[in-house]
């Protein structure tokens, strides 16, 4: 199968930033993919590039097979951004309705309009909706070409709780119709609701690529925290499986797959452990473990 | 893909309900020539030149020729920064409608409204004022002021392209007035300071007026001249719209 769309050795440089250092994807048509990462990851450069919205320095983007920026693949897309704005005089439905003008077979615009919860509000002027209802006026202009694929930049921003639930619904059954969604998000617990497939972004590469359960296996599940009565030596820690460790005020914090193998070890070298507490890490903390980089040496 | 003219009307149709909904702008445009034909043209609006010319028709075809340009720099002006300083282009660009035809959708909104504002501002010459022309004057006038205004709507997207949207109205008078006024379309140059009548023939609104004069029978210049001046002064603010346009493209899409 032809993938929808490609980021082949991309790299991205503003000036002296480089955004993107050589990023390999294919995602294939019903894939519904998380790009994860923190602000700046490179993840909004990343959906850039698939749209044609901006230029790799690099390598080369293409969607269908075509140049991103060609009216046959963007015939076939669907885009939320982030930050972007839209006329605010016209009514939800009346923009919505425009909208499918730029699409060969559009929803029907009130269907678009219900897709995205917005029934209520189908006659209100779009400088009179909320936050959280603007974002989802965006998701119906994403989905009124009854597109393909999916681009959305950071689609819960905003939101409030209702919202993101019938947002969430909304992915759900587009995924059920095939449809093509990427998503980028920081939240972990959002990627792995969603996606089948979750591409971690840190520092413009990907440092991860994998199903949710696979990349909740690879990040440290448990924050292990003790106090110290006396300083440790350097070593201590050498060879234990751990990451993201932090000695400070006479506490040791790190997080970990392993406590007992860790624990045990630390017994064994005769570390004397005072005021023990082992807890499941939340996600953030678990997600923030696989984007540190190891300190220089 | 969806067909471009399907594209082309719905396109059009909304931006045309959208200056229907900013009634502040439309109003403005619709009434500042009307207003101002009203101070400095209807006291002589039933004189007549030495030469025959009707005074009212004068100096409805100048202000017709101040209305049409003030809905290009003015619309285009204030259009353009507002729709950069709210991210529409954003939005807009990763659609599959193409840029030509968003512009091309502004254009003819402009040229409709424009005609409209020529169209009010005759009638009430020709009720209030009592100016009497043939019907074909009145359409010759028409005719040749949207088809000129090639160089107002280049200089519309000069401004809209090169100021935000704060900055894009006072930019927009402090260009568009002066020239306005210096060109005689305010009042017949003759009655303008010397240095002014000096100026004028330089000026893109001086050639543009000379449209709408040689309508009414009171061309000052041949019209091979002021077409060619209208074209100089488009290719000059295009070429300041390409590099304005090029500059935030390098900046947003690059």
């Amino acid at each position: 199968m032809n993938p929808v769309v490609e980021l082949i050795a991309a790299t991205k440089r503003y000036g002296q930033v480089e955004a993107l250092r050589g990023v390999n994807l294919a995602i294939q048509p019903g894939e519904i993919v998380a790009m994860l990462g923190p602000n700046g990851a490179g993840k909004t450069t990343s959906i850039s590039l698939m749209l044609g919205l901006r230029q790799p320095t690099g390598g080369q983007a293409r969607l269908f097979g075509l140049r991103p920026t060609d009216r046959r693949a963007r015939s076939r897309a669907g885009v939320m951004l982030q930050e972007s704005g839209t006329t605010g005089v016209l009514t939800v439905r009346e923009l919505v309705a425009l909208f499918s003008t730029y699409y060969p077979s559009p929803l029907p615009t009130d269907q678009a309009v219900a897709m995205a919860g917005l029934v209520d509000k189908a006659d209100a002027r779009v400088a009179t909706l909320s936050g959280g209802q603007r974002q989802r006026l965006y998701f119906a202009l994403a989905i009124c070409g009854n597109p393909e694929v999916l681009f959305l930049d950071e689609p819960t921003v905003g939101m409030d709780i209702e919202a993101r639930r019938a947002f969430v619904a909304s992915i759900r059954t587009l995924a059920i119709a095939g449809k093509t969604v990427v998503f980028t998000t920081h939240y972990l617990r959002e990627a792995e609701e969603l996606a089948r497939r979750i591409v971690v972004v840190d520092r413009g590469l990907i440092i991860a690529d994998a199903t949710p359960r696979e990349l909740m296996a690879k990040v440290a599940g448990k924050r292990v925290s003790f106090a110290v009565a006396h300083s440790l030596p350097v070593d201590v820690f050498r060879g234990l499986p751990h990451t993201a460790l932090d000695v400070s005020d006479g506490r040791v914090r790190f997080l970990t797959n392993e406590p007992e193998t860790v624990l045990k070890a630390l017994f064994e070298r005769g570390i004397e452990v005072q005021d023990l507490e082992v807890a499941g890490a939340d996600l953030e903390e678990a997600f923030l473990s696989l984007t540190r980089r190891p300190e220089p040496a | 893909m969806a067909p471009l003219l399907r594209m082309l009307v719905a396109q059009t149709l909304s931006e045309l309900r959208i200056r229907k909904r900013i009634p502040a702008f439309s109003l403005t445009n619709l009434a500042l020539p009307v207003l101002f034909f009203t101070f400095f043209g209807l006291p002589f609006a039933r004189q007549t030149f030495p030469n025959g010319v009707s005074v009212g028709a004068y100096l409805l075809a100048s202000f017709a020729a101040y209305a049409v340009g003030s809905v290009m720099v003015y619309g285009f002006g204030i259009g353009v920064a507002t729709d950069r300083g709210m991210k529409i282009d954003l939005l807009m660009r990763a659609t599959p409608l193409p840029p030509s035809i968003a512009i091309l959708a502004k254009v003819i909104n402009a040229l409709v409204f424009s005609l409209l504002s020529i169209v009010v501002l005759i009638v009430y010459g020709i009720i209030v004022g009592g100016v009497r022309q043939d019907l074909t004057v009145w359409i010759d006038i028409i005719v040749r002021l949207l088809a000129g205004s090639l160089p107002f709507i280049a200089l519309g997207f000069a401004i809209g392209y090169s100021s935000g949207p704060n900055a894009a109205p006072a930019l927009a008078n402090l260009i568009y007035l002066p020239l306005s006024f210096a060109s005689g379309l305010f009042m017949p140059l003759a009655q303008l300071p010397g240095f002014v009548q000096r100026i004028a023939p330089y000026l893109p609104s001086y050639h543009y007026g000379q449209l709408a004069w040689s309508a009414v029978g009171a061309p000052s210049e041949p019209l091979l001249t002021s077409l060619a001046w209208l074209a100089g002064y488009t290719a000059l603010f295009m070429a300041i719209v390409t590099r304005a346009y090029r500059r935030e493209q390098s900046l947003k899409f690059t």
